[in-house]
């Protein structure tokens, strides 16, 4: 979709992809062998100005728009979709929800950091047993004075150790439901909060996914994000937002595959010819690029909502459950058409899909993202 | 400390193809880009602006399209950028270009002046050092490191087989290559506001006075008398002959494209 | 502009070595003046030449123009160009030809423009026209574009040639030319720039990336005894050594020099496939060389479809053979 690009998103797509050919690309299988957290590339993403791109020049952003960040995400994760994660949990569901929800104080002390680059930021929501049942918080918060005394546990945290800044939800009063969760901005240093096991994944195996683990962790009650018991509200509305990110990702993750072997069956001769001839190839590199289309429609057109103050919840979760099928649609097709050598890890490939499911799970299931859209038509 | 960087916004050559059935050059779909020479001596004037105050002004002599390149240069942090364009100016060749830039660099009366080596697109190497004739200032090319003394420059010229380290007063013109550094990113920031009217600035020849006869085509010593595509690559041969024979056949080709 | 007569060639030395361009245009200078009927000049600059000045003599030139001064001991551009810009205002050649190195491209251009003429660079062909006009043809577009470029109405017409284009004429020891010395008044204003230190380097670690000929080992070759021939052939073209992923494996060549998919991705002028099938691997990093020459055993490897010669044969029997003859060729 160009139209609807002004010349600022282009001239910054350029730059994203001079970026991501010269730094992202060649270190992304070696990160995916090593399952290694690309901390080298997070600091050159720094410098370029990649890690606030929403957010304004007063709080030490780069003073651009929402379109301008998932075209981020999409670029880089066309090389590696780890990369773009990190950007993705970073900036939609950490610095995002202090920007919208934080006061003066908390932005000029936790936003600054987050949008210039300088600190990493992560999102503690999913508990053991939190998931699509997120409610179910068992993490709890106890006010003790001018704290509250935090106790509980997360998983399958996105960013977990190498983040300086976690918004958390905790549960401060269970008798109330989701209206009894509230939203907290931890630290790392702060004692009682520890890194638990590292998850062995399927995919994005670069990103650190980790268990929290908080022991009477004492946070101030200026830590506090939001007001008491809107904890819930605050995680689903930067999850909405969330969801956004994670479309361009798998929109990235699709359009790497599609660009990767297209190159492959135009070189692949078999009998006596470029496999890029037969017309099972064309016609299945048609629909892929047909649907890849369609999916960053989607996309960007919930971009373009939320810069435009126009409701985005169910666009965005259109967005997402859409590209994180075209994603694993078009990476197990772009597999079978490089044949033996896509299965091998010499070709990315075969990353690409192990990246691409993940796109239908977190940030809210597809069967998450169908409640989000039914319960509008059905308003 | 004011720094002039020439700048040529060019096709990316590499990524030129032949079409195969005329023979002739498809432009169509080959993006634009600063060259890389260029690129190079604007990444080095802006790690002197880093150290010391200076300011940083990219200058382009081309069509309106070239407004792009020069967003690109504010993109990456340089203060001013002024494009140097009239129909009059067109069909220069490098001296007629050269005076068109010189005329200009004259207006900005900076301390140094930064271009590359070459344009990928030209190949000729020759704007450079006919800007520093055209303005009678000392130039060195090939610079491969720059070393701010004072109110001199120390730089290392790249021969094929060393270096000399040379020590200029300002103000001079310095050509860099592109292997002198890895040119920064744009930064987001800068991206977002590189587009905000009334940064670029135009100038034509009412600002630059240049007489009629010494411009574009007709003020240019040299002119092409005609191009053409070098051939469609045919299939290459396979020959079963003996190890003579080979060598024969390999000397032969090696010699055909210059590389013996 | 009827006052210019003679193909004058700036033959440029360095540390009193002379560089074989300017040699070789004299080669080319001899048929050019032999074409217009006019004599052919060399011209020397530098301190303390009178040997540099009898090599050019045995080269063949009419006359030789030296400028011996000690400020020009070291190649300076600046009294370089007021040098030669004398000299040729006093012998008003038509033509000028200076080897396209990296002290002639940076003499040439201001040269050129003090005089206030045309200079045409890197020219691969010269002629003269039925109008006695210079035809300097070179290449554009990085390569992929070939333009005849003239000089109608400013003289000299000037023009800058690689080295190795042209062909160094035979010595002649009897040769005799008019040695004609000419004095270019230099004054303190003249040098804005002190060389500081003149260093010669040997060019260390090359990226293939950057290559423009690469000699490129497969598994065919053999050995890593064998490598030594591979070495050598690109020593003797000036280029550098690649190999493919096997090659690597066996330690034959260290990964930095891997073309391929798990490599780099290089398209240099010359691409040198050794003992290489064209595995698709390989071939996705090569394909877009300039010229590839493939020498392999097996006739029906997928190398020779992306080759633009490729030779049938025993490597370990053309390769040895080919080395020879670029020897000979050397000397």
């Amino acid at each position: 979709m160009e139209l609807g690009f002004d010349r600022e998103h282009i001239l910054l797509r350029q730059m994203l992809k001079e970026f991501t050919e010269n730094e992202v690309k060649p270190l992304a299988s070696e990160i995916d062998e090593e399952e290694r957290f690309p901390k080298e590339t997070v600091e050159k993403m720094r410098v370029a100005g990649i890690m606030g791109i929403p957010f304004p020049e007063k709080y030490c952003g780069e003073g651009g728009d929402y379109i301008g960040y998932v075209t981020a995400v999409e670029e880089l994760s066309k090389a590696c979709a780890t990369t773009g994660v990190v950007l993705s949990a970073h900036t939609s569901l950490c610095a995002g929800p202090i920007f919208e929800f934080g006061t003066e104080e908390q932005k000029e002390k936790f936003l600054k950091p987050l949008a210039s680059g300088e600190k990493l930021g992560a999102f503690g929501l999913t508990e053991p047993n939190a998931g699509t049942d997120a409610s179910k918080q068992e993490t709890i918060a106890i006010e003790d004075g001018d704290y509250y005394i935090i106790n509980g546990s997360k998983i399958f945290i996105t960013n977990a150790g190498y983040a300086d800044i976690y918004v958390i939800m905790a549960m401060t009063d269970p008798s109330l439901g989701t209206r009894g969760i509230t939203a907290f901005i931890l630290e790392r240093d702060m004692p009682g909060f520890t890194i638990g096991k590292k998850e062995k994944k399927m995919g994005i195996r670069g990103s650190a996914t980790c268990e929290l683990i908080f022991d009477d962790v004492r946070v101030p009650k200026s830590n506090m994000l939001g007001k008491v018991g809107y904890g819930f509200k605050i995680a689903m509305k930067t999850l909405d937002a969330g969801r956004i990110g994670i479309a361009a990702q798998a929109c990235g993750i699709a359009e790497g595959a599609l660009e990767e072997t297209i190159t492959y069956v135009k070189e692949r001769k078999q009998f006596n010819r470029a496999i890029s001839k037969f017309q099972n190839t064309q016609f299945v590199l048609a629909d892929l690029a047909t649907k890849i289309d369609a999916a960053r429609m989607l996309m960007y057109r919930a971009a373009y909502n939320k810069d435009n103050n126009i409701s985005y919840t169910k666009e965005a979760a259109m967005a997402k459950l859409y590209a994180s099928e075209v994603a694993l649609e078009v990476t197990n097709k772009a597999i079978q058409l490089h044949g033996g050598y896509g299965y091998s890890r010499e070709y990315p490939v075969e990353r690409m899909m192990r990246d691409a499911k993940i796109t239908e799970i977190y940030e809210g299931t597809s069967e998450v993202q169908k409640m989000v859209i039914s319960s509008y038509l059905l308003k | 400390m004011k720094i002039v960087v020439c700048v040529k916004q060019v096709p990316n050559t590499a990524n030129v193809k032949i079409d195969q059935q005329t023979g002739t050059m498809i432009r169509e779909g080959v993006e634009s880009i600063i060259n890389p020479d260029d690129l190079g001596g604007l990444e080095a004037a802006l790690k002197i602006k880093d150290q010391n105050n200076a300011e940083v002004i990219a200058v382009s002599m081309g069509p309106l399209q070239a407004d792009k390149a020069l967003r690109e240069c504010l993109a990456m942090g340089a203060n001013r950028a002024i494009l140097l364009s009239d129909r009059a100016f067109a069909g220069a060749d490098t001296w007629a270009t050269s005076l068109v830039l010189a005329k200009a660099i004259e207006n900005i009366k900076p301390d140094l002046i930064i271009a590359g080596r070459q344009a990928i697109d030209g190949d000729t190497a020759q704007v450079g050092p006919q800007i520093a004739e055209h303005l009678g200032v000392p130039s060195v090319a090939y610079v491969n490191e720059i070393n701010l003394n004072m109110d001199s420059l120390i730089v290392k010229r790249m021969f094929e087989d060393g270096y000399q380290t040379i020590k200029v007063k300002t103000p001079c013109l310095i050509t860099v290559l592109k292997e002198i550094n890895q040119p920064r990113y744009m930064k987001v920031q800068k991206i977002y506001t590189a587009f905000r009217d009334g940064l670029v600035e135009v100038w034509d020849n009412s600002k630059l006075n240049i007489e009629q006869e010494n411009l574009g085509l007709k003020g240019s010593p040299t002119r092409v008398k005609k191009s053409y595509t070098k051939g469609v690559k045919t299939a290459g041969k396979v020959f079963e002959v003996s190890p003579k024979e080979a060598v024969q056949i390999i000397v032969d080709k090696l010699k055909e494209s210059y590389i013996l | 502009m009827n006052n210019y007569k003679g193909v004058f060639v700036y033959i440029e030395q360095r540390n009193h070595r002379i560089q074989n361009v300017g040699l070789e245009l004299l080669g080319e200078g001899r048929k050019l003046a032999n074409k217009l009927d006019v004599p052919l000049m060399a011209c020397v600059i530098g301190h303390k030449i009178d040997n540099e000045v009898k090599v050019v003599e045995s080269y063949g030139a009419d006359f030789i123009y030296k400028v011996d001064h000690s400020i020009l001991e070291t190649y300076v551009n600046e009294t370089y160009t007021k040098a030669l810009s004398k000299v040729i205002n006093d012998v008003l050649p038509e033509i000028v030809l200076v080897g396209a190195t990296t002290l002639g491209r940076d003499l040439a251009p201001r040269v050129s423009s003090r005089l206030h003429t045309g200079l045409t660079a890197d020219c691969t062909s010269l002629d003269i026209d039925e109008n006695k006009q210079l035809l300097m043809t070179r290449p554009a577009f990085g390569g992929n574009l070939m333009a005849t470029i003239i000089c109608p109405n400013h003289r000299p017409q000037m023009s800058t040639v690689r080295p190795g284009v042209m062909v160094k004429p035979d010595k002649n020891e009897l040769n005799q030319a008019k040695i004609v010395e000419i004095e270019v008044p230099f004054t303190e204003t003249d040098m804005n720039v002190e060389v500081l230190e003149e260093v010669k380097e040997d060019k260390s670690k090359i990226n293939i990336e950057d290559a423009n000929v690469l000699i490129s080992a497969g598994r065919g070759i053999g050995s890593k005894e064998n490598m030594k021939q591979i070495d050598r052939l690109a020593e003797l073209l000036t280029g550098e050594v690649s190999g493919t992923r096997a090659v690597v494996e066996n330690g034959w060549l260290e990964k930095e020099r891997q073309v391929g998919q798990t490599g780099k991705t290089v398209r240099p002028d010359l691409y040198f496939a050794c003992g290489i099938s064209g595995a698709i691997q390989h071939v996705s990093g090569m394909e877009d060389s300039n010229l590839v020459i493939a020498i392999n055993k097996n006739p029906a490897a997928a190398i020779f479809e992306v080759s633009d010669i490729g030779i049938v044969g025993d490597g370990s029997k053309v390769i040895p053979a080919l080395i020879k003859e670029l020897e000979n060729i050397r000397k």
